[in-house]
């Protein structure tokens, strides 16, 4: 189906179950209840897993298929915010302009700082891009505050001139981001019993995108131009001697990468009309580079978990504070409680960078391939105990590692 | 008024959704049940903190939560009550917030603009919080801002100093208790022609971004309106972290004056430097050679150690004034903690206050009746004098200390005395101020 | 003339610091082909080894003074130092004040220890592993060590003054003829400047003049050779780690006056050591050298007013600018050699 193999096929009508009903999965507990604080399903964080799924998966094409490590990719991500919320400032409150302006800035800078860094490989090329994302960072923070408004970051005011709409509505609010009208932020709200479960419109928006990027970074695995690029990865040079110039072919690699970030910078923009300059800072930039790593680099699904992982962290164990943790030990006599509390303490809340620096570590010590080796060898495990062995049914997302 | 759909949490925890099993799907409309975002329907009301928990700022956030968390015990009537003992308006009695207990929740901003949303928008998504408040640094206040008046809920900023908060990027929904860079500027210039004369060449070091601009902005009109001159001013990069090659060519500029428009790390190591370099033991044009800072900070003064001693620059408040109010959150904050607040903290714990007791004045969480009740507040007994919510645009007016290192601290919490309190008259200035114009607060949102 | 002068003079300084981080990574890289996202946070460490010494230096007892009152209304409670006790006033506040001269001493085995152990302990499994795998388990490192760090000392910078001998600055302008005044350099930081020189003298010294230093450089250049030569390399890496990690650590110490300590100052060094290393060429350690003092001269070329009126923001982008130029120009960085990390 859609051109793909059935195990793809497979693969990608698992994910879109899985996207499509994440409202529903991501809030296993029910509110009000103590294990609620894990709840992820909430509009925001949901647009979060996915826009940097997308952005992960965009970086895996580069660095997954042809192992150039681009140290700068979050500058593609920042122009395409900035490019975005501008649209809205200067056009119309419409996501669709304003996508695509961000895709195509987003081409247009990707394919100027690939150009130039793709002369030269290695880390050589990773310092290129890393210098480049750099420059535009502390350019986009100082000198060019008109431009960007600099550390405040770019937003919507009263008075931007939108040639298509209004500068500010009836009751003198600011217009929201809209599809045709549909607003980003609507939520319809399902209770059932005790649980909550929300379904956003941006969510849903950005969901569908993702699953088109998710395929089309499947259909690019799978063509003779994915080949083409693992070639570059396990021997330029070989393949240089063959007569062939790779740089057209890792260049639309770079390109087609930016692309994705710019269209998750985009998105960002889309959901919260907002452009900081520290999206395009290199911890950025590191971040997207540990999601790849950390869900296992040149696998489909692999950044896209690594993505959902990190962003997990920030935004859920970051949240948690004493007076949670209280809660959750109070069944416990004081002295154990507060022995508990003390224990845990440490990792969550402002600790919670810790927890994820030591969960980096632990899956790259013991899952070299990252999560997705994590989720094969639950897999492997699960078909042995079923004593069913079937070589041949081993998911196929782990082509090139 | 807009139809916000950021969503609430409801009412789940109450039990009172009768219906297990049974799925009500409600779109939010102009007719939908609730009345604002938010709307606390239990007995309980949750309110969002969202301060830097990480990265440069985490030790003032810390700070920050430790005097949201007094507040709430406060408000909940548990502890020693506080400033709510000195506090001019009595409508806050010690049983929560129109009968509702107070919750809280809290976030890490990282002191990034993106990440503060990020936590904000989970707070008012997730948590159902009604107000949010925090902040340690003007862009994340600004952006935080922006965020709470486009969902509906109440915003009081923590720490912010910028100009633009209520200046051009000022909004309905947002107040800030804080003082900003103009008032430290006409706090600070006649102290310092006090001190060091009118006839005073100035040289400034300038943070390359939007607060370091205004705050150089502020000082050098404030200090050229009472005589003095300025001799340059260099912008140094955010990440700097040397900066002897911006302080080398002070000396030999004719400059008898180093203005460091620096805050945080940036402050603390452009002071060391200028202090390693010497400068402070130069004379120039026969005059001797001095430092400025215009803002202070408590952890940041800490930080900078005896490089500090003597300096002038401003705070919002200090733990060493001596009236009531003052000390009363010195006593239960320091019988708490077991060391004095900074004024972030206070001005934290005052927000809170506000927040609260317009709730209860205007008998309502509706950011629209609530935003009516702070508006021309005036008030006292908070620390900070007699004070002013201005209507026009949601700025607090009162006095503003000038400071300087002290030189001989008692303790490591001790490295400020105050020089004067500059009485509210002397840092007023009009809403249509150029320093301040080009917003405007719009109108306020309460969203659902 | 005399602006160009002072600016070259804080070059050589910002340079030598930025020599001396890069060094310890150059040398990770060049012997042990590992990307080592953790030496910002051994630069880290090694400036809280000066805090640290100074913690324990000024670790008081508290005698109540019932004459003075604290925040609360109480009874003041005076600190005094052991160290003051012991050895009376003057001495006690004079060791106290020299506490970051002392911590190299003290740096120097903790530092080499920790080396050993991040090597025996983790990145001895990672030699064979990609690079990617080595930048995911560095990483996750050095945000355990700087938040490990953070929960002990708080995220706030901590003074670490340096000795007050070297307080005030020299003026080099009188000797040469200008005026008084117009180039000045601090002590310390001509302190730190030939600190530098004698720390890269010594690691030169040592790999070119011991024969510990040949195995290592011929290790540097083929290690398969070297192995199938029968030397127990493996050994020998392990010494380099702790070396390298030693000498960030010293950096970090003597940079403590300069730049106040604080838990996350790794992760700001760690994108520009990062650059001097690449720029300079990789697996190359006079390159390293010589791109820390270029770059150190450029930046401060490019903060002088005259330039940035000319270019605003030059100061702000001027490492990276030069990285992409040198990196244009010439393919492996300003020394590099052949096929180190360029797959």
């Amino acid at each position: 189906m859609f051109g793909l193999t059935k195990k793809d096929t497979l693969l990608l009508i698992v994910v879109a179950i899985l996207t499509m009903a994440a409202p529903f999965l991501l809030n296993p507990f029910p509110s009000g209840s103590a294990m609620a604080q894990f709840n992820a399903g909430y509009p925001d964080l949901m647009q979060r897993f996915v826009i940097y799924g997308l952005f992960a998966i965009g970086f895996n094409l580069l660095f997954g298929l042809t192992g150039y490590l681009s140290f700068g990719h979050a500058a593609f991500l920042g122009v395409g915010s900035y490019s975005a919320v501008w649209m809205f400032k200067l056009l119309s409150m419409n996501v669709i302009p304003a996508i695509i302006l961000s895709v195509i800035v987003a081409a247009l800078f990707s394919l100027l700082i690939g150009f130039i860094s793709l002369r030269r490989s290695g880390i050589y090329f990773s310092i290129l891009t890393l210098a480049f994302a750099q420059m535009s960072f502390n350019l986009a923070y100082s000198v060019l505050t008109p431009i960007t408004n600099g550390e405040t970051g770019l937003q919507i005011t009263l008075d931007d001139p939108r040639i298509l709409g209004v500068s500010r509505t009836e009751s003198g609010g600011i217009p929201v981001t809209n599809l045709f009208g549909a607003e980003m932020r609507s939520t319809y709200e399902m209770h059932v019993g005790s649980w909550l479960f929300q379904f956003n419109t941006g969510y849903y928006l950005c969901a569908v995108l993702m699953l088109l990027g998710f395929y089309l970074s499947i259909r690019i695995f799978r063509s003779p131009f994915g080949m083409m690029l693992r070639a570059v990865k396990s021997n330029q040079n070989r393949l240089r001697y063959t007569g062939l110039n790779t740089k057209p072919y890792t260049l639309a690699a770079f390109v087609i990468s930016g692309m994705y970030a710019g269209l998750a910078g985009g998105l960002l923009a889309c959901m919260d009309p907002l452009a900081g300059a520290e999206r395009m800072q290199w911890t950025a930039s590191g971040e997207v580079v540990l999601m790849t790593i950390l869900g296992g680099a040149g696998t489909l699904l692999g950044p896209v978990l690594g993505a959902g992982f990190i962003k997990y962290f920030e935004n859920i164990f970051s949240k948690i504070n004493d007076t949670i943790l209280h809660q959750w030990f109070s069944a416990l006599p004081d002295g154990l409680e507060d022995a508990m509390v003390f224990l845990v303490h440490p990792f969550i809340g402002k600790g919670w960078s810790l927890t994820l620096g030591i969960t980096f570590m632990l899956v790259v010590i013991f899952l070299p391939g990252g999560l997705i080796e994590g989720g094969q060898r639950i897999g492997r495990l699960f078909r042995r105990r079923t004593a069913k062995p079937a070589p041949d049914s081993a998911p196929s997302s782990t082509p090139a590692e | 008024m807009i139809k916000s759909h950021l969503t609430r949490r409801g009412v789940l925890k109450t039990g009172s959704v009768a219906g297990a099993g049974l799925a009500v799907p409600t779109i939010f409309t102009a007719s939908s049940a609730a009345a604002y975002t938010n709307e606390p329907t239990g007995n309980t009301v949750t309110l969002g903190f969202n301060v830097p928990q990480t990265g440069p700022y985490a030790d003032e956030g810390a700070d920050e939560l430790r005097a949201y968390e007094l507040a709430v015990e406060h408000l909940n009537g548990e502890g020693d009550g506080g400033m709510l003992n000195t506090f001019t308006s009595k409508a806050l009695t010690g049983n929560g917030i129109l009968g509702k207990k107070v919750a809280f929740v809290t976030g890490d901003t990282q002191t990034k603009s993106d990440a503060a949303r990020a936590s904000a928008k989970s707070m008012i998504e997730k948590d159902g919080a009604i107000m949010i408040t925090g902040g340690s640094s003007s862009g994340v206040a600004v952006a935080v801002q922006g965020l709470c008046q486009e969902a509906g809920v109440i915003f009081m900023a923590g720490l912010t100093h910028s100009n633009d908060t209520t200046g051009k990027d000022k909004k309905a929904n947002g107040f800030r208790h804080f003082f900003n860079a103009f008032m430290s500027g006409a706090a600070l210039a006649p102290v310092l022609v006090k001190n060091y004369g009118a006839d005073r060449n100035a040289y400034h070091l300038t943070a390359d971004y939007t607060w370091g601009w205004t705050q150089q902005e502020s000082i050098q009109a404030a200090t050229e309106a009472l005589g003095w001159s300025t001799v340059n001013n260099v912008l140094t990069p955010l990440a700097s972290t040397d900066f002897s090659s911006y302080i080398a060519p002070v000396l030999n500029s004719g400059a008898d004056v180093l203005v460091l428009n620096h805050y945080g790390g940036n402050m603390v190591n452009s002071l060391t430097q200028a202090v390693q370099f010497g400068l402070k033991d130069k004379m120039v044009n026969g005059k001797q050679f001095e430092i400025v800072v215009p803002l202070y900070s408590e952890l940041m003064a800490k930080g900078a150690g005896a490089s500090i001693k003597g300096i002038l620059g401003s705070t919002n408040w200090s733990w060493t004034l001596q009236d009531e109010g003052t000390k009363a959150f010195v006593k239960s904050f320091g019988t708490k903690y077991g060391f004095p607040p900074s004024n972030a903290a206070q001005t934290c714990y005052a927000q809170t206050l506000l927040y609260a007791d317009a709730a209860e004045r205007a008998g309502t969480f509706n950011p629209c009746g609530l935003g009516a009740a702070l508006e021309g507040f005036e008030f006292d007994g908070l620390g900070n004098g007699p004070t002013l919510y201005r209507a026009a645009d949601h700025q607090c007016f009162k006095d503003v200390l000038v400071m300087q290192g002290k030189q001989d601290p008692t303790s490591e919490y001790d490295a400020l005395e105050i020089v004067e309190v500059t009485p509210r008259a002397q840092v007023e200035y009009s809403p249509e101020h150029p320093m301040f114009a080009g917003g405007e607060l719009g109108s306020c949102n309460p969203g659902a | 003339m005399d602006a160009i002068l002072l600016q070259v003079l804080n070059g050589l300084d910002k340079g030598s610091a930025y020599a001396l981080i890069a060094l310890g990574l150059t040398l990770i890289f060049g012997t042990l082909g590992v990307v080592n996202f953790a030496h910002g946070a051994l630069f880290m460490l090694g400036a809280f080894c000066a805090v640290t010494l100074q913690k324990i230096l000024t670790i008081s007892f508290e005698v109540v003074d019932p004459t003075r009152l604290d925040f609360l209304g109480n009874p003041l409670k005076v600190k005094t130092p052991y160290v003051v006790s012991w050895f009376g006033e003057a001495a006690g506040n004079g060791i106290i004040a020299w506490s970051v001269p002392l911590a190299i001493l003290f740096a120097i085995p903790v530092m080499i220890a920790i080396g050993f152990a991040m090597e025996r302990g983790l990145i001895k499994h990672f030699y064979k592993r990609p690079h990617a795998d080595q930048i995911l388990v560095t990483f996750g490192l050095a945000i355990v060590l700087q938040e490990i760090i953070k929960y002990f000392f708080g995220a706030n910078p901590i003074p670490t003054p340096a000795p007050p001998a070297f307080t005030g600055s020299f003026d080099f302008g009188v000797l040469l003829g200008f005026d008084p005044n117009v180039i000045i350099y601090p002590y310390w930081r001509l302190v730190y400047f030939a600190f530098s020189a004698v720390i890269i003298g010594c690691v030169f010294a040592f790999l070119q003049f011991t024969t510990f230093g040949m195995v290592v450089r011929a290790g540097m250049a083929d290690r398969e050779t070297v192995g199938l030569l029968g030397i127990n390399i493996d050994k020998r890496f392990t010494i380099m780690f702790g070396l390298a990690a030693a000498v960030a650590g010293v950096a970090g110490v003597m940079y403590a006056p300069i730049n106040s300590p604080n838990y996350h100052m790794g992760m700001d060094f760690l994108v520009l050591s990062f650059v001097v290393v690449v720029v300079g060429g990789m697996g190359s350690l006079p390159g390293a050298v010589l791109a820390g003092f270029l770059l150190g001269i450029l930046e401060s070329f490019a903060s002088m007013n005259e330039i940035k009126s000319i270019l605003p923001g030059i100061d702000q982008i001027i490492i990276y600018l030069v990285a992409i130029i040198i990196l244009l120009t010439r393919p492996r960085g300003l020394m590099g050699r052949k096929g180190v990390m360029e797959d």
